[in-house]
């Protein structure tokens, strides 16, 4: 309506025009709709073309290998803190240094390694998983590794400057305040955790409007892969909790920068504010790490057992009930604090209430195991090692979330054995398992099985041998974060066992990464489908092409493959000149709409550069954030704005 | 190998833009929202977890804001619903001319509100400095003046752009619409805050 007779001619044309556009179908498929569709998902070579890149799979595995980096990182300071207490009263390590190694381990594992590698191996996988072309908002997906990539330079060009943080990874004030902490360390941890939050959150919301819009059609949210269910809990959890931390962060800074008095006891601030919100955030941080790996383990288990994981509804119920339980259990990280006793009684219930939900999910992969025929591949050993040390760390979970115990175990050896169970062992364990099992779809070769198993025994072995001691170690009265020991306590003996340990795990992951880069060019050429599995991103080749699916496939059930292994059923009718992609409806994935997809554009790199020189800048003067926002506007904004101004038959984002 | 295509439907036909839930940048907008929504109300809590400590709110010796320009800044947020709510609907009938004409209100209606909230800073009755309670008023006036300024900025960016022959495509209407859900947004989280920081030090 009231459109100048100019705009209705346009109107006209484009309507005719868009009837000529090229889209796939019977009458164009195979070879040439395959060189068509590479010709335009593929990037534009070279380094601005690898800065402009917004393909999920490129983006996905630079995340990965990031922070695999950081992983090896914070495992060699890990590797310093053991030598430095392989023997009681020993120097080679300050107590300085020694604040600063804790510090930046837990801070690099938790914030660069743990989170990141879940984003990053669902950033890759969940399109191909869910039979879409891309990623919802490609280039704020492009952003946010950036930004995580600036985070993590920062921290530890930081360290290598002799300024990297020595408060600890949770940076307790008022330790962590203008009085107790001058100079830059603490802000430089406080503005790392602003990068990784901004990225973090980018990839969540990401990660949701995938799940909930690009599925295939027919893929109900009843038929959803397990891990995309997880994921899709996970996202919904950063989305929740990650502002907590960066309302905390910024509240420190700024007591530190500005002089307010959010934990200065002086001026009527509360240092447990400071704890409240931390734990606000860091308690739901565990599941957000632990999550993601239960839906490796569901795949795993699927794959391996040659059936669909018993009690799928069961299994979803159990994650949603994680995820929201994991927001009611902040402050039994606070029992020592002090609380009213109803306090204590709340969160020891809530804290023993969460075993259940994660119980349940534990019973249905062993019911799925009980009744499929196991094979025990590499991936299904890692499934294997995971159960039984995750429950070991699950169950001393259940002893301190009793207040008695708690009160005396905490700060203790005991803690440290016990999240690096629930967290290696929960986590890090069906992350290599799930390595070797998609190391296929993204390299386009197998890792090396028998090198996979000794790599497997190894680490097993070498983690029971670092960490089992340390209950002992704890329950002995040993403290954590104390740069020595005196002898005569008992302590020497599991203090020795776990170095010796820790350097047998550092020994497996060395083989892990050694089996990796040799697989990369000797490794046996792997098919479509390797290990015969049931979900959709095994319906294409491996690697796949930049375009991921030729046709968007259909889901008639939950396990695709496993219904019609010879033949897919698709849709047609997008276009193959443009980048484009099919949404579906939320909860049936009935076909909605076609979108566009955004062309390779170097604008989030240059705005994650603008924003990153305003964070860095902004720990040394309030100011940086007035003058910085301009050129970080100004990056948004051509960002946004469209490089094609005429009016084209369908939208592109150019 | 990878399995043989079996044709079923077609998509050609489907449209390409529409309004509300089936809009992709309409869940990434409520995924922001969200986001945004957990800080404030993280900050909120904060608030009372401080209020919590205290004999008196604000502390013996302080003055509770004047209400004078927090109230008018209410009063005019309030009322730019009215063209944001037109600009809403011309979007959704696809009237460009009257998107144009209203887009340019709606921005000169932030600016008189960036105008007033310097005058709510200059009234507040204490700088961030002095004590938690001024701290956490400053935070919660600073969060909401960053929320207005994006979101002010971003209806200018919005407004060039639909005076182009770009503001016919049905991309941008969408845009529009979603603009206007968010400007929604940044005036209902005023209220609470509002209430926290002029009336709350009144009870």
């Amino acid at each position: 309506m009231n459109a100048p007779d100019r705009i209705r001619e346009q109107d006209e044309k484009l309507a005719r025009e868009r009837k000529a556009i090229v889209r796939d179908g019977p009458k164009l498929k195979g070879a040439e709709l395959a060189a068509r569709l590479d010709r335009t998902w593929r990037r534009p070579p070279g380094i601005l073309g690898w800065l402009a890149t917004v393909d999920h799979k490129e983006i996905g595995r630079r995340y990965i290998v990031t922070a695999l980096i950081f992983l090896a990182l914070g495992g060699a300071l890990a590797l310093l803190m053991r030598l430095q207490l392989a023997r009681p009263d020993n120097n080679l390590i300050s107590a300085s240094r020694y604040n600063e190694l804790f510090t930046m381990h837990g801070s690099t594992m938790m914030f660069l390694f743990a989170v990141p590698v879940m984003e990053g191996i669902a950033v890759y996988i969940i399109p191909l998983m869910l039979g879409t072309r891309s990623t919802a908002f490609p280039r704020l997906n492009a952003f946010s590794y950036f930004m995580y990539l600036f985070g993590g330079l920062m921290l530890w060009g930081a360290f290598a400057l002799n300024i990297g943080p020595d408060i600890g990874w949770f940076a307790y004030t008022p330790l962590s305040g203008p009085q107790f902490s001058p100079g830059k360390r603490a802000d430089v941890w406080a503005q790392m955790i602003t990068f990784t939050e901004v990225a973090a959150l980018a990839a969540a919301v990401v990660l949701t409007c995938t799940i909930l819009k690009c599925r295939a059609p027919g893929m109900t949210l009843a038929r959803m892969p397990l891990f995309a269910w997880a994921m899709l809990v996970v996202a919904v959890m950063i989305i929740f909790s990650m502002p907590s931390i960066a309302l905390a962060s910024s509240m420190l800074i700024s007591d530190r920068l500005v002089g307010t008095n959010f934990f200065n006891a002086y001026e009527h601030g509360d240092a447990l504010l400071w704890q409240h919100l931390f734990w606000f955030f860091g308690h739901p941080e565990v599941y957000i790490i632990f999550l993601p790996a239960t839906g490796f383990v569901s795949v795993i288990t699927e794959t391996f057992c040659r059936r669909p994981v018993f009690a799928y509804p069961v299994v979803v119920l159990s994650l949603v009930s994680t995820g929201i339980l994991a927001f009611g259990l902040w402050v039994h990280h606070m029992f020592a604090t002090g609380l009213p006793r109803v306090g204590y009684s709340f969160y020891t219930a809530a804290s023993m209430t969460v075993a259940i939900p994660t119980a349940l999910q534990i019973f249905c992969w062993l019911a799925t195991m009980w009744d499929g025929r196991p094979r025990l591949a590499v991936p299904m050993l890692y499934v294997i090692g995971f159960i039984v040390t995750f429950v070991i760390g699950g169950l001393t979970g259940v002893i301190i979330a009793a207040v008695p115990l708690d009160l005396e175990l905490h700060d203790t050896y005991f803690i440290v054995a016990h999240f690096h169970y629930v967290l290696i062992g929960g986590a890090v364990f069906p992350l290599l398992g799930i390595l070797t099992y998609w190391y296929p779809k993204f390299t386009g070769r197998m890792m090396h099985e028998a090198l996979g198993k000794i790599g497997f025994w190894l680490l097993f072995l070498g983690f029971q041998l670092a960490f089992f001691p340390m209950h002992f170690a704890g329950l002995l009265g040993m403290p954590r974060r104390v740069y020595t020991y005196p002898a005569g306590l008992g302590l020497e003996l599991p203090n020795l066992l776990s170095t010796i340990g820790a350097f047998a795990v550092a020994l497996a992951v060395v083989l892990f990464v050694t089996n990796g880069l040799f697989s990369l060019y000797r490794g046996v050429l792997a098919p479509a489908n390797p290990w015969g599995a049931a979900s959709l991103e095994w319906a294409t080749s491996s690697p796949p092409p930049a375009y991921n699916f030729a046709h968007i496939p259909v889901v008639e059930s939950q396990t695709p493959l496993w219904d019609s292994p010879a033949e897919l059923p698709v849709v047609t009718g997008l276009r193959v000149d443009q980048k484009e992609m099919l949404l579906t409806t939320v909860v049936a994935a009935a076909p909605d709409l076609r979108e566009p997809v955004p062309e390779p554009s170097l604008w989030p790199f240059i705005s994650a550069v603008a924003v990153g020189v305003l964070f860095i800048s902004s720990i040394f003067s309030p100011w940086a954030i007035v003058f910085g926002a301009i050129p970080s506007a100004i990056a948004l904004t051509a960002w946004f704005w469209p490089k094609d101004m005429n009016r084209l038959p369908e939208p592109v984002i150019s | 190998m990878i399995p043989v295509p079996r044709f079923t439907d077609d998509v050609a036909d489907l449209p390409t833009t529409k309004f509300g839930t089936s809009s992709l940048t309409w869940w990434g907008i409520l995924g922001y929202m969200v986001i945004e929504g957990a800080a404030f109300g993280l900050a909120f809590a904060a608030y009372f977890f401080l209020m919590g400590h205290e004999q008196g709110w604000p502390p013996e010796g302080r003055q509770a804001p004047n209400l004078l320009f927090g109230t008018l800044f209410t009063i005019v947020i309030l009322l730019s619903e009215i063209p944001n709510t037109a600009i809403k609907k011309a979007a959704h009938k696809r009237d460009v001319p009257a998107i144009r004409a209203l887009m340019p209100v709606i921005v000169a209606i932030g600016a008189v509100l960036l105008v007033i909230r310097g005058f709510e800073f200059n009234n507040l009755n204490c700088r961030w400095t002095d004590n938690a309670y001024a701290s956490i008023v400053w935070a919660l006036l600073l969060l909401h003046t960053v929320h207005i300024m994006t979101d002010w900025f971003d209806t200018i960016v919005l407004w060039l752009l639909m005076r182009t022959d770009l503001g016919w495509e049905g991309r941008r209407l969408v845009d529009t619409d979603e603009n206007s859900l968010y400007w929604r947004y940044v005036w209902l989280l005023w209220i609470p805050i509002y209430l926290m920081i002029y009336w709350v030090p009144r009870l």
